[in-house]
């Protein structure tokens, strides 16, 4: 803490210091370890404008652990040499000694022993001057001193490479006085408490600073899926341009509703079984409304209502096969069926967002169910232009203000348009919908009048939001597969706003 | 959508002009055409089999166009060209015309085996044609197009042409026992049975598909000429002998199969397409065909239709105002002839036999709108007056969502279809128990069955996610399904809510307080009296013994709570307790 003997101490001399103060030099001349004078500075530092402390790093030498032996005992040298006697030592005893190895042919080099290899118990070891002089100790004892400066480089070099010394780099600081200083320091408050409140005394305390760079501490909370944020604004879209939810709560759908209703013919690849899903269990539709049926086997089979039909052979136990639905349209085709027994016939204007499923091959953007939004307006007059305008309006709402139309083919809508939209960042066009005016072929054997017509459109709700979020493989997102840091993490689903940045990287 | 090759030089040229590929893109945007991609044979082998493979391989440019499915006329080169030189009114659509010729007629019969298989037939002759090397190369891809598309890979109908000169007619159409079929096939240097010749398919990349068609059938189709000389035996192969070249100048040109109005559009779409190149183009020879009844049919049919419509109602449907006259303009730009008759309002359209896909006047009104470009409609928003209204069940789901968040559970979007183990297995239950429905034809084990319970999705989404800080809170409120005979499908949907708390200690308590709160959000007291909610001790083979309960709210079972059975935890590769609750929110709409 700041009220520490150092810190207090550390005041003291900058009071009678004449600018600034080394934090190393001043640990030296209090005979305190440097580690604890910085800690000081630290917490002096925090308590504001009392000191100021500039980091300084700088480069000192110092002894390394056989370096001080040296300069406490001698170099090994001098050791070899101190321990022969007059009369010599037997070469293989002086190896012996702790020094004797590295000493003896150092000594040998300075020419202080020599070696007389006929001795009778065999080599043995005299000297050859009478006293020498400990060059490296006093080097040594020099740099332990703080006089490092003193040596010259070519003999710190050499003692470094007997790994005697070393350099290394002191971070340290000058300290001066800051704004505010003052040798007497009361303990800063870290908090506002109730009883400072109540007894005033928080205006004479000074309020420790808060680190504003730091991270707070986020909130214990659930997350919703950031797909289904997205499906909520959705909805909340088509609410707001006055479309009725219709139920799409049946993902069981029989071959008639999903296919048949919508005059995709029986051979249509769309109803083979390498792309839709038919149940085994149970397999058959248990009803189906008959009259109804008729006049869909007819139109496909013969054709009416002004049209040529396919001219096949159309079968009622095709139609009966149950299946998971493959669009949501079967249940537009149920709303439309409804909205057609209604008389007299009012307009109408449906959405739905739901599940569907396709028995494809998958990858990184295909699974085998997605969901599908879908749009729906019945009234009559309709037009081309009429369903661009509505899909000017709705896209607007999604942030997609470029947008041009294809022609296209589906089997239930003519014409048909694809909607592409201009993407910034690929520059290019992307197809972000599908739409259309719904075949007579399909409205009237319902029993909607003639002069009534259906626009619809529909697009996934996976591409946008992987785009919104920026994924890129659909598992993470769909499924049990999801990083769930990535659900907690995904912001506000805002589709008509400006993308924020991307999401946090090293989570995924 | 079926995806078209063409050299991209040799399509300017047919176009007697070039275009940047910017430009092209446009005009196949406009027309309802997409430029897929532009490659050529060296960069396709290359992407697929690796660079040292496609050393060598051609590198003239390729445009991939992908093309309406249904649009069978711009399935080639040819009709390409042809539509869109019609398109920029740079040409005027030819006249297609059935000729009978000189000589005898090609008679083809049908005898009253076939019945059974593949009963219809019909046939034409392309007379002294004349093939290139790239136009013979086109009239292989176009029956390999129509043969993927509206043929249904040869299910519904198979084509084959033949070297007229090397063969004499009558020709038969019949159906035999395979053993008794005898022929070299296309390509092949001797003679097989057709048994045999199943068998060597089988291993055969491009025929081992077409192969079940007739695969164990007591029968099997085969045309003949009137020395025996085996033409095709559909809708496998064809002879070799008949085998048709580059040099071929008389095409003999058989379509058979179950569906007799697609034959027929087939056999419409091959002559119209390459009749250009005959001495007389346009003019296609006629072939007869006698039905086992005796009744006789010539081909191709070539059938030019007119319907009549109204000049208002196209400007209606699209929303644009035009004369009559421009709108028969428009009209005839898309192949479709048309003018301006009686009372100055009605446009008599002609419906030539390229275009099968023009079954009703809306058709027409598409046709009209593409000429007049889609994107130069007037936009306009309808005057539709509608008040919204939100499902029931899904403003109650959205409601909950958000409660559930603020009551710290993170929201799971699991798969509403999963493996027969997932729902019953796992969870201690046997499928017959679930009243599961089951799919007939799932490719994977993952798709076996539609979830009746939300749990596994939770766990598997826990499993998936063993690195995050415990504790877990997730839920889900979705779709469960069951089978009901109740339904006119004899299945229905459940709207579920499930919720689950996986921690060091099973926390009962925490998913107790959790249904606590979802009954007061929803307003349901504790209690038995007066429509509130109470649970009852219960056991349920997910759970561990003595720690399950049975949720009961105005006065009907909707769910269960407790702590999960070990085995659950184990079998779903968890360590840890684990709790959950899963209840049926339908009765409190």
């Amino acid at each position: 803490m700041a009220d520490g003997p150092v810190a207090e101490v550390l005041l003291r001399q900058l009071a009678a210091a004449d600018g600034g103060l080394d934090s190393a030099e001043l640990a030296a001349k209090l005979g305190v370890e440097h580690q604890a004078l910085v800690g000081a500075v630290k917490s002096l530092q925090a308590l504001g404008e009392i000191i100021e402390a500039e980091l300084r790093s700088t480069k000192r030498w110092e002894l390394t652990a056989e370096g001080e032996e040296i300069a406490r005992e001698g170099s090994h040298e001098a050791r070899v040499f101190r321990s022969i006697p007059p009369e010599g030592l037997a070469q293989s005893e002086l190896m012996r000694l702790p020094s004797g190895k590295v000493g003896f042919s150092k000594a040998m080099s300075n020419k202080w022993i020599r070696v007389d290899k006929s001795a009778a118990d065999g080599p043995r070891v005299f000297r050859v001057v009478d006293s020498v002089e400990d060059e490296v100790q006093r080097r040594l004892q020099l740099v332990q001193g703080g006089q490092a400066e003193k040596l010259g480089e070519k003999e710190r070099s050499e003692l470094r490479k007997r790994k005697l010394l070393t350099e290394v780099t002191l971070k340290t600081y000058w300290v001066s006085k800051g704004s505010a200083f003052s040798t007497s320091i009361s303990k800063q408050e870290t908090e506002l408490s109730p009883e400072m409140i109540s007894s005033g005394s928080w205006r004479d305390r000074p309020f420790k600073p808060y680190n504003f760079l730091a991270h707070g501490v986020l909130p214990d909370s659930g997350h919703l899926h950031p797909l289904l944020k997205v499906r909520t604004q959705f909805r909340q879209i088509f609410l707001e341009m006055g479309f009725t939810e219709m139920p799409t709560d049946n993902f069981i759908e029989s071959s008639f509703w999903n296919f048949d209703a919508l005059f995709q013919p029986q051979q249509h690849p769309a109803r083979d079984q390498h792309d839709t899903f038919f149940l085994r269990d149970p397999a058959e539709a248990l009803q189906l409304p008959m009259d109804y049926v008729h006049r869909v086997k007819r139109t496909h089979s013969q054709g009416g209502y002004g049209s040529q039909g396919y001219k096949y052979n159309w079968k009622l136990e095709e139609a009966r096969k149950n299946l998971l639905r493959t669009h949501t349209t079967s249940a537009s085709a149920r709303a439309l069926y409804r909205l057609a027994q209604k008389k007299p016939f009012t307009p109408a204007k449906y959405f739905s967002i739901d599940r569907v499923f396709r028995n494809e091959t998958l990858d990184a953007t295909h699974l085998a169910e997605f969901h599908q939004i879908e749009g729906v307006v019945a009234d009559h007059g309709l037009t081309l232009g009429h369903l661009m305008g509505v899909l000017r309006e709705f896209f607007t709402k999604l942030g997609i203000t470029q947008l041009r139309f294809k022609p296209a083919y589906n089997p239930y809508t003519e014409p048909s348009m694809e909607v592409f939209s201009y993407h910034q960042g690929l520059r290019k066009w992307v197809e972000v919908g599908n739409s259309g005016i719904f075949r007579p072929e399909m409205l009237l054997p319902m029993g909607l009048p003639e002069n009534v017509s259906v626009i619809a459109w529909g697009l996934s709700l996976e591409r946008p939001t992987m785009i919104k979020y920026g994924i890129n493989n659909i598992r993470e997102l769909v499924g049990h597969k999801v990083n769930l840091q990535m659900v907690y993490d995904s912001p506000l689903c805002r589709l008509d706003a400006e993308p924020g940045p991307p999401r946090t990287q090293g989570t995924a | 959508m079926p995806t078209v090759s063409v050299k991209r030089d040799l399509l300017f040229r047919a176009l007697g002009r070039t275009y940047t590929d910017e430009e092209f893109d446009e005009l196949c945007f406009e027309f309802g055409l997409e430029l897929d991609e532009i490659t050529s044979e060296k960069e396709i082998i290359s992407k697929e089999q690796g660079n040292e493979k496609a050393e060598g391989a051609s590198d003239v440019v390729l445009y991939k166009i992908d093309v309406p499915a249904n649009r069978y006329d711009l399935l080639c080169l040819e009709g390409l060209v042809r539509g869109l030189q019609v398109f920029k009114e740079r040409i005027k659509a030819p006249v297609y015309k059935r000729v009978t010729p000189n000589g005898e007629i090609q008679k083809l019969i049908i005898t009253e085996e076939t019945a059974r298989m593949r009963p219809y037939a019909v046939a034409a002759v392309l007379r002294n044609i004349k093939f290139t090397r790239d136009r013979f190369g086109s009239f292989v891809e176009l029956q390999e197009k129509l043969h993927q598309n509206i043929c249904r890979k040869r299910a519904l109908v198979a084509i084959g042409t033949h070297d007229l000169d090397t063969l004499s007619g009558p020709f038969t159409y019949t159906a035999k026992r395979p053993s008794d079929i005898k022929f070299k096939p296309l390509n092949k240097t001797k003679e097989y049975t057709a048994c045999e010749l199943m068998n060597i398919y089988k291993t055969d990349n491009h025929l081992k598909h077409y192969l079940h068609i007739i695969e164990n059938k007591p029968l099997f189709p085969v045309i003949y000429d009137s020395n025996g000389v085996v033409l095709s035996m559909p809708p496998i192969i064809n002879g070799n002998h008949s085998k048709i070249t580059v040099n071929t100048r008389n095409v003999f040109i058989e379509c058979t199969g179950t569906d007799f109005t697609k034959a027929k559009i087939v056999l419409d779409v091959i002559v119209t397409m390459f009749s250009e190149y005959c001495e007389n183009p346009f003019m296609v020879e006629a072939a007869e065909v006698v039905f086992p009844n005796g009744k006789s049919y010539i081909f191709p049919e070539l059938a030019y239709r007119k319907e009549i419509v109204r000049a208002d109602l196209i400007n209606k449907k699209v929303g644009i105002r035009e004369t009559p006259e421009n709108i028969a303009k428009l009209l005839t730009r898309m192949h479709l002839k048309s003018e301006v008759i009686g009372d100055g309002n009605q446009i008599e359209i002609e419906i030539p036999p390229t275009r099968a896909d023009v079954i009703h006047a809306c058709d027409i009104v598409e046709d009209a709108a593409i000429a007049y470009g889609y994107n130069n409609i007037q936009m306009a928003l309808p005057k539709t007056y509608t008040i919204a209204n939100q499902f029931p069940l899904n403003k109650l789901t959205e409601l909950l969502r958000y409660d559930m968040a603020a009551a710290g559970f993170t929201e799971a979007l699991t798969f509403a279809l999963c493996s027969q183990e997932d729902i019953a297995d796992k969870l201690g239950l046997d499928i017959s128990a679930t009243k599961a429905v089951h799919i007939s034809n799932p490719k994977t084990a993952e798709f076996q069955v539609a979830r009746t319970t939300l749990l596994p999705g939770l766990l598997k989404t826990i499993a998936a996610n063993r690195k995050m800080p415990l504790p877990l809170k997730l839920f889900e409120i979705s779709d469960i399904v069951v089978k009901d005979s109740s339904r006119d499908v004899g299945a229905r949907n459940y709207r579920h809510l499930c919720a689950v708390y996986y921690n060091k200690n099973p926390g009962f308590e925490i998913i107790h307080g959790l249904l606590d709160r979802i009954m007061q959000l929803l307003n349901v007291p504790p209690g038995e009296k007066k429509g509130g909610y109470v649970i009852k001790a219960s056991e349920g083979a997910a759970f561990f013994p003595g720690r399950c309960a049975e949720i009961l709210a105005r006065g009907q079972s909707i769910g269960k709570l407790g702590v999960l059975h070990p085995d659950v935890i184990t079998k779903f590769e968890l360590t840890m307790p684990c709790s959950s609750l899963e209840i049926n929110i339908e009765p409190f709409l």
